[in-house]
This record gives structure tokens, sequence and C-alpha cells, in this order.
């Protein structure tokens, strides 16, 4: 092997059948270098399917935190022949292909080290059963792994400990495993190989998790009690996570939950349980994807309309249609945005990483009451269903949960007069009773048809009018109450500047690394809310040329900046991605990069004139 | 239909029920259905229920769909909060208001449109989970408000008001809810106030799903001559299956019926119902003979009424789901939230 090692900077791909165990190995993996400090991220690469077709994970790790996916991998651990072909091109020059060699192949590349571990044999000797010998041939793979990159074996055993707390014989089993794929490499293989990875002290205050537990954990924190749901990937593992902390953190001394968690028999069901839980007074929420969004949209528009408070999360996956529901996208925001018939608008937040997922889980149940109208989390699949190192969750101890201009019984009568739908603070948003407040005042009819300001029935177009006209007056003030852009003036006199959200900042933040060591230097804001607040227009008109990063084929985002803030659409240039994968840093710095170079305006711009290396 | 306001004059020697309210206090707006509407008459039905049975109306919430039957909540119950939803999601509505808040009476008003066609699947469903609502559907076979076209439980050959005939066959809304294990099954009819008062006073105080199938005459679209869900079609052929006393806890059992065996089924919330039998024999807690016997009926062409079918053991959905008999709307945000005291329980689950 070669003398010139390199520490912590490589990439790791898991090539395998999924329904074979391989996941719980390639965690295994990804949570023993996070527990070593160092920087990671962990792509699941997965088919809609239980059993047979190929899967992946990667791992990103990186000391220097240049965490975006990367195009070449270093090692690749080829657990599938179905997938060899494709598997040993995406290895990097130098780089290492790992396979099982119980059937020996012939691979034809010379410029990567070929490693032959025969897996399949190893526990065929060791195993009698034929489940184990599958199972266990996972955790072979990742103790040669081990040994062959420098994965810390205390550290590994040490999780696998925690894992299987109180099942000692699973335990062993385990270790024996891993013992097995280790002797094998020491006996017979060149160790270890150059790319290597070690302890640094880079996670102490970060933990490893994904988007979708975190927004579970949010909804905990911010009261939520009612969760009513339709199973869809990639949303699922929200409410299932909901459901197994609740268990933990409301249980009541007698048994009893403090929270009710129901399936329901579709997606429409699932939101119009959950509107009738928060017209009733419970903070309940329900969480989909995209072909859910549609299903709902009915409902949304009646949420909007009679101002029912309502949290809605939606895990974006690949469009339209089926699509592509094991892989990622932004491709929800237009019909989010502006979900269901008639005159309607929702408020949207967009978090971009599991802490934020948290943030937003709790926050937006604030929102949804202080704003009385739905509030759609708009997470995706990488967020959801991916695990992050992110930093841990912080409770701010003074956090008072706000339920906006809910009124008490105590309230209703010091009031003169109560009309559910009067303006009386001139900021759109009206006083709202839950049944029982009172047993004689405040009672009044929710409906979706056209309603005066106490409720009653109305064909007036004035009064239909002054109605819309209200609502819209809300969107404005919930600008300034929602979260607010990121911003970060990187290059003061660049008059360049980038628009993402959501999930691509990790590749973008790696990205503006690469260019701003090309000498290109840009400025950056992340929206994470909609509507837009105006610090949004601002930097737009601040920049000459705003490039709008998105991973959705008809640049979503950009059409709605345009409609609803009424821009230059000549000054905004998208990237556009919809593959489905996480982004790369490389698609974000060759497509500017290219911009930059076949556009003689945006060259002007950025001065001193850039040359491409 | 009449634009014509309420007065809020209360004639001084209204008499009063056990909780001092009049029966206009129960009341709603003024009805815009037309002259003549079955529904009004289901209407003055529960506002005849709830005001017997003294119930507090701001502790009842009111639900409905889309049609029809869908305005009628306006219409009665004026303190009570009412939610007019969309077409056919009553009862997702119904399913997560009473989530929220189990201690309130929920009464959800629907159509057969609203509850044979669009809505026939969370009706099926909120009867599997045994949602403890009152369920009225105010079955009149045809759409109204667009204008008379057949709905799904109009049955096979009657005919519209142009005497085009129906080709398809219709939805059995009592035998289907029987099917799918709703505790308490009734039909009734718009006519028979003395029939249906008892009916709807009995199910508000059941605890599950209790569906009281109305047939309620559509004056506009469907009373013709050729008609099955016409009023005179209906005094004809309409089979009273048996009748019902309410009997709430505190007051004595008060009958006085001529003819027939009665039986007493005690509730589990500890009230009774009192069943009086009319000629078949019928056990109202034997599903498998009360289906045969509406099946039977209706081979028949008589319209069965009454108390259909009964189980006074069900649980409803919050016993399944074990929620906390605390109101889940009651809980404190601070008693819900794990706050900082576990923040770094959380963290450490993902180190």
């Amino acid at each position: 092997m070669s003398n010139n090692i390199s520490y912590n900077e490589l990439v790791i791909k898991f090539a395998n059948v999924n329904g074979s165990g391989s996941a719980s190995a390639n965690t295994f993996c990804a949570k023993s270098l996070y527990r070593m400090g160092i920087p990671i991220a962990a792509k699941n690469i997965f088919p809609s399917n239980i059993q047979g077709l190929p899967t992946w994970y990667e791992i990103t790790v990186s000391e220097s935190e240049r965490l975006a996916r990367k195009e070449n991998i270093d090692i690749m651990v080829a657990m599938n022949a179905q997938t060899y072909a494709s598997d040993l091109n995406e290895v990097s020059s130098g780089g290492t292909f790992i396979y099982d060699n119980s059937i020996r192949r012939n691979f034809d590349r010379d410029d990567i080290t070929i490693i032959g571990i025969p897996i399949a044999k190893l526990c065929a000797e060791e195993y009698s059963d034929s489940r184990q010998r599958q199972l266990f041939k996972n955790i072979v793979y990742l103790g040669s792994l081990s040994l062959l990159i420098g994965i810390d074996i205390d550290v590994i055993e040490t999780l696998l400990a925690d894992q299987f707390k109180n099942k000692q014989n699973l335990l062993d089993a385990n270790i024996n495993a891993l013992n097995i794929g280790r002797k094998y490499v020491m006996e017979n293989i060149d160790y270890p190989l150059n790319k290597q990875v070690r302890k640094c002290n880079k996670n102490s205050n970060k933990i490893m998790l994904n988007g979708n537990e975190a927004a579970a954990l949010g909804a905990l924190y911010g009261g939520a009690t009612v969760a009513s749901w339709y199973p869809i990937t990639p949303s699922t593992s929200l409410v299932e996570a909901f459901e197994k902390h609740a268990n933990k953190l409301r249980k009541t001394e007698d048994g009893h939950l403090n929270a009710a968690i129901i399936q329901a028999e579709d997606e429409l069901s699932a939101i119009g349980m959950a509107i009738g839980a928060n017209w009733n007074g419970s903070r309940a929420f329900t969480a989909t994807s995209g072909p859910g969004i549609s299903l709902m949209s009915e409902f949304l528009g009646l949420a909007y309309f009679a101002e029912i408070p309502l949290v809605l999360f939606d895990i974006q996956r690949g469009g339209p249609s089926t699509g592509m529901p094991t892989r990622t996208q932004q491709s929800d925001i237009l019909s989010c945005a502006y979900a269901s018939h008639g005159d309607t608008k929702h408020m949207l937040l967009l978090p971009a990483d599991p802490n934020e997922c948290f943030e937003f889980g709790y926050r937006s149940f604030d929102y949804a009451e202080l704003l009385q109208t739905p509030i759609m989390v708009l997470s995706d699949l990488d967020i959801g269903m991916n695990d992050w190192v992110v930093d841990e969750f912080k409770w701010d101890p003074e956090y008072k949960h706000n339920r906006g201009k809910l009124v008490t019984a105590d309230d209703i009568e010091k009031l003169k007069s109560f009309a559910r739908y009067r303006d009386v603070d001139g900021d759109g948003i009206p006083y709202r009773t839950i049944p029982a407040t009172h047993p004689e005042y405040g009672s009044y009819f929710t409906r979706g048809t056209s309603h005066t300001d106490t409720g009653g029935y109305t064909e007036s177009g004035v009064i239909h009018a002054e109605m819309l006209d209200r609502i819209s007056k809300k969107f404005e003030t919930s600008k300034e109450i929602l979260p607010q852009p990121i911003i970060n003036i990187n290059s003061p006199k660049s008059k360049i500047g980038i628009i993402n959200y959501g999930s691509t900042t990790i590749a973008l933040n790696d990205a503006m690394a690469q260019l701003s060591s090309n000498g290109i230097g840009v400025n950056h804001l992340r929206i994470r809310s909609f509507p837009f607040a105006k610090s949004i227009k601002n930097f737009i008109n601040d920049h000459d040329f705003i490039f709008i990063l998105e991973q959705n084929r008809d640049a979503q985002m950009k059409k709605l900046l345009v409609s609803e803030e009424n821009l230059d659409v000549s000054k905004l240039i998208s990237l556009l991605n919809y593959d489905g994968m996480p982004l790369t840093a490389n698609f974000i710095v060759n497509n500017i990069i290219e911009s930059l170079n076949n556009n003689k305006n945006i060259k002007a711009a950025n001065s001193p004139p850039i040359k491409i290396v | 239909m009449t634009f014509i306001k309420k007065p809020i004059f209360r004639h001084p020697s209204l008499p009063t029920n056990a909780i001092g309210l009049t029966y206009r206090d129960y009341e709603g707006v003024v009805s815009t259905l037309c002259a003549g509407c079955g529904h009004d008459s289901i209407t003055a039905s529960i506002i005849d229920a709830c005001f017997e049975l003294s119930l507090p109306a701001h502790k009842i919430a009111k639900l409905s769909g889309i049609g029809c039957s869908s305005k009628t909540p306006n219409y009665f119950l004026n303190n009570a909060h009412g939610f007019n939803s969309v077409h056919g999601r009553m009862p997702s509505v119904a399913t997560g208001a009473n989530l929220a808040n189990r201690d309130l009476t929920y009464i959800g008003v629907s159509g057969d449109g609203d509850t044979a066609s669009i809505g026939l699947g969370q009706y099926c469903h909120a009867i599997r989970r045994q949602l403890n609502l009152t369920y009225i559907v105010e079955n009149n076979g045809t759409y109204g408000l667009t204008k008379g076209q057949f709905s799904a439980t109009n049955d096979k050959n009657s005919k519209n008001k142009r005497g085009m005939d129906n080709p398809f066959g219709s939805i059995d809304l009592a035998v289907m809810a029987i099917e799918l294990g709703a505790g308490f099954v009734a039909r009734s009819f718009s006519g028979d106030k003395e029939q249906l008062v008892p009916l709807i006073k009995a199910a508000l105080d059941y605890d599950g799903f209790a569906l009281i199938d109305v047939i309620s005459p559509c004056v506009t679209f469907n009373n013709h001559g050729y008609s099955t869900k016409s009023y005179d079609y209906i005094r004809e052929h309409r089979s009273v299956f048996g009748d019902l006393d309410f009997v709430p806890e505190e007051e004595t059992i008060n009958t006085s019926y001529a003819e027939g065996e009665s039986i007493s089924l005690k509730l589990h919330n500890g009230r009774e119902i009192n069943f009086k039998k009319l000629g078949v024999d019928h056990d109202p807690t034997n599903q498998h003979k009360v289906i045969n016997i509406l099946r039977e009926n209706r081979a028949e062409g008589k319209v069965t009424t009454g108390l259909l079918y009964i189980d006074p053991n069900k649980s409803d959905l919050h016993q399944t789901l074990k929620t906390s008999n605390t109101p889940l709307n009651a809980l404190a945000m601070d008693d819900l939230c794990p706050g900082n005291d576990y923040i770094d329980n959380i963290n450490n689950l993902f180190r």
C-alpha cells in the first residue's frame, strides 16, 4: 500500500441488495465515524421496494467539513453482484473496490485497488442458519472495513453494546461477526488503505439523527396532542417517531396517553381529523408527501378560508404522480403555496436540516395558532430520512407557547362583543373560540361557504371580497412573524447573489467555498418561509444577478418569487437539479461557472474578471 | 325558504327543563330549506331531544358535510359551535374534534349523497373506529341542491321526478353500519317525531357510534307518486321494528305499552334503554338476525324503522386508543412540553 496516507477526507459507498439487513451495518459504520468525532454526511439511496433491488449508502467523511455529496467514490464496498459494473465505474482513480470473492471475478480496472474478501464463504463456515449466514455478512464487511480504514474497534463495540442492550447473545454474535471480518483482513490483505480515518473532536456538541425524528420531537415540544396520518414514503417515519416518543414522554400515571395518534383511511381523512382537532383546541398535525398534498388540497382550502390552525409536514419526494417515492426533490413548492381552488395561499416553512426540523417543528404550532391558518413545513426525503450530524437541540427555558388570539371564558366575558372573523386589531387576525368555551358567549358557525364577520352565511359580494382582503392582510402580518431568511454577505462588493432553501444548503456551502477559492465571491440568502420576508426583495434588488438553486424542473421558487414580489425576471438565473439525488457541490460550481463564462453581463458584474482553472 | 329573522323574544311562561332552559334556547337560525322539507322536522326533533335531556348546548358540537341536510346544524342549538365542513368529510372532522375533547357531545348531520357516495369511505371508517358520535343521515334519496339527481340510497327502479328509472341498486346505510360494527343503529322517518325523538335521545347518550338513518322526503325533487322515499310511500310501507323508551339514570322507567314484550338493556355508562319489541321475533343485540330481518323486510318492500341494533358493551375510540381521561385540549402546554429538563436526554439519544 502507498505510504501516502490521507486522513478523514474520503467517500465510502456501500452497494447492497435491499432487504438483506445491510442498513443496520451501514448505519453502524456512519455512527462509529460520528462517534470518532469526524464530520460526516450519510445518504441512503434506496429503492421503493421491500426486497431484492439495489440499494446504496454513501458516507462523506470530511474533517474540513466539505460535506456535500461527491461524484467520486474512494472506497466502494460492493455487495451486490447486480451492480458490480456500475459500482466499479464510480470508484475514483486510486480508490478501492471491495467485493465478495466467494465467487471470483475479474474486474477490468488497473487504476484502483481491488480487494476480494470471501464473505459468503466465511459466513457459510461460521453459521448453520441461512438467515444468520445472510445477515452477518453485513457485519463481516463492517469488521473488514474497520481494519482497512482505521475505524476504532472500541467505538464500534460500544455502539453495538448500546444497540443490543439486554440482548447479550445478539451482541456476542455481532462482535463475533465483526472479528471474522477483521481476522480475514489481518491475515490476508495488505492494510491499511491509503485513505484512513482517525479520531478528531468535531462532534462534541453535535447529534446524529434524521429530520423526521427531529420534526416529531419538535411537535412533541410544540404541544401537539393529535397526529392523524396516512402512511406514505418518506413521511411515515415522522409520525412513527412521534408515536414512539409520545409513548415515553406523554404516558400518564394510569397508563393513558396525553396524545392521540391515528392512522386514517386516506390523506383526506388524515387532514380532516387534524383540522377537526385544531378547531376544537388541540394542537394537531398531519404528515404526508406530494401525492398526499394533492389529496389534501380541498381541506387546505377550507382551513385557509375558515381560518383553522393546522400543521402539515410535507416530506417532499420525486414527482410528478407517484414519481420517485424514495428519492428527494423540492417540487411541492407551488402546489403547497397555492394548494386548493379559489384564491388560496399558504404559509410555508423551509427547514434546511434536522436541527431546523426540530425548531420549526415546535414553532409551526405557534405560527398556526397565531395566524389561524395552515402552516406547511416543507422538508424533503434527504432531510427527513437521512441521518445528519447537526448541532444538538437547544431549548430556551423561557420559551412560552403562544396560542395567539384564542379566547378563554374569562376573556370573553370582558369582551363587549365577539365576532369570529372581525379584524379588531388591524393586523388581519381575528379572535377565536373553541367549542364549550362559555355557556352563553362565543359560539359561532364554522363554514367553508362565504361568511360574515360573525360566521353567518352570506352571498354578499362585498362582504365576500372584504373577507378575502382581510385574510390577505393576515398574510402581510405573517411576513414579520415567520422565520426570516439567513443572509450571508460574503463579498460585500459582489453583484452576484445566490438564493436557496432547504436541504441544498450543505452542497451550497461546499460550493461557495470552492467558488471563493476560485476568486468568485457570491452573497447568499436562504429562504426559510413563505410569504416572503421583505429582506428577500431587498437582497435581490441589491444584486445584479441572482442564482436560484432548486431541486425541481420548473423553477418553482423562482416563479413564486416573481409572481409574489413582482421581480425583474432577467436577472434571475435558475440552477435546477431534479434527478432525485442530494446535490453535489460540483453541480452548483460547474453551473455557476458556466453561466459566468457564457453571460457577458454577469462577467461585467463580477469584477475583476474571473479565470477558471 | 324565508328571509325572516327569528325574534329574540321569549314568552315568560315557556316551560323550562332541568337546567332552566326553554325549548327556544335550543333553536338555531331560521331554516332556508323548502317548506315541508323532512329535514326541518328532524331539526325540530333534535331540539326536542336536547331540551328534554337538559343538555347544555355549549357542550355539544354539531358538524356536517355539504348538502341540504348539512345546512341544518345552523338551524338548531345556537349556543353550540357548528362546523359545516366539506362534502363527505364530516366523519374525519368529527373524529379530530372528538379526539381533542372527549367530554363533549357530538352530533354529525349528513345526507345520503354526503354519506353514501362521496363520503362512504369516511362513514365506514368512523364506524370501524367506534367514534362517539350521533350520526344522523337525513336520507331523501336525491341530490336536492343540484336539482334532483339520484343518490346512492335511491332504490332501484324508483323513478325521478321526470319519470326516469334509477338503474342502480341502493346502499342500505343501516345494514352497512351493523356489518361494520356500529354499536347503535336505528332507522326512522322524519314524519314520526314520537319515534325519532327517543331514538335521538338514546343515540346522544350512547358512548360509541350511533347511526340514525332518517328517511326524510324531499318535497321538491323526490316526493312524487313513483318515488320510494315520498311521505306517502314511507307511511304505507313502514314496518316499525321496535319501540324505544330512553331512560336517563335519574329517572324511573315509565312506559305504557299495550302489547308485546319489553326488554331493558343496561348500557355501560350506567343508563338503560327500554326496548319494546313489536310483533317480530327480534333481539336487537343479535347482529346476524337483525341483518336477516332487515333484508327480508326490504325484499318485501318494507321500510323497517326503530332501534334496529344495539351493542351495550362497545368500547369507543378513546377507550381503544387509551387517551387520557382529561380532554387533550385541556392539557396545559407546560405539561405537554418536555421542556429544558429533558432536552439533554433527547440529545443523548442521538449521540
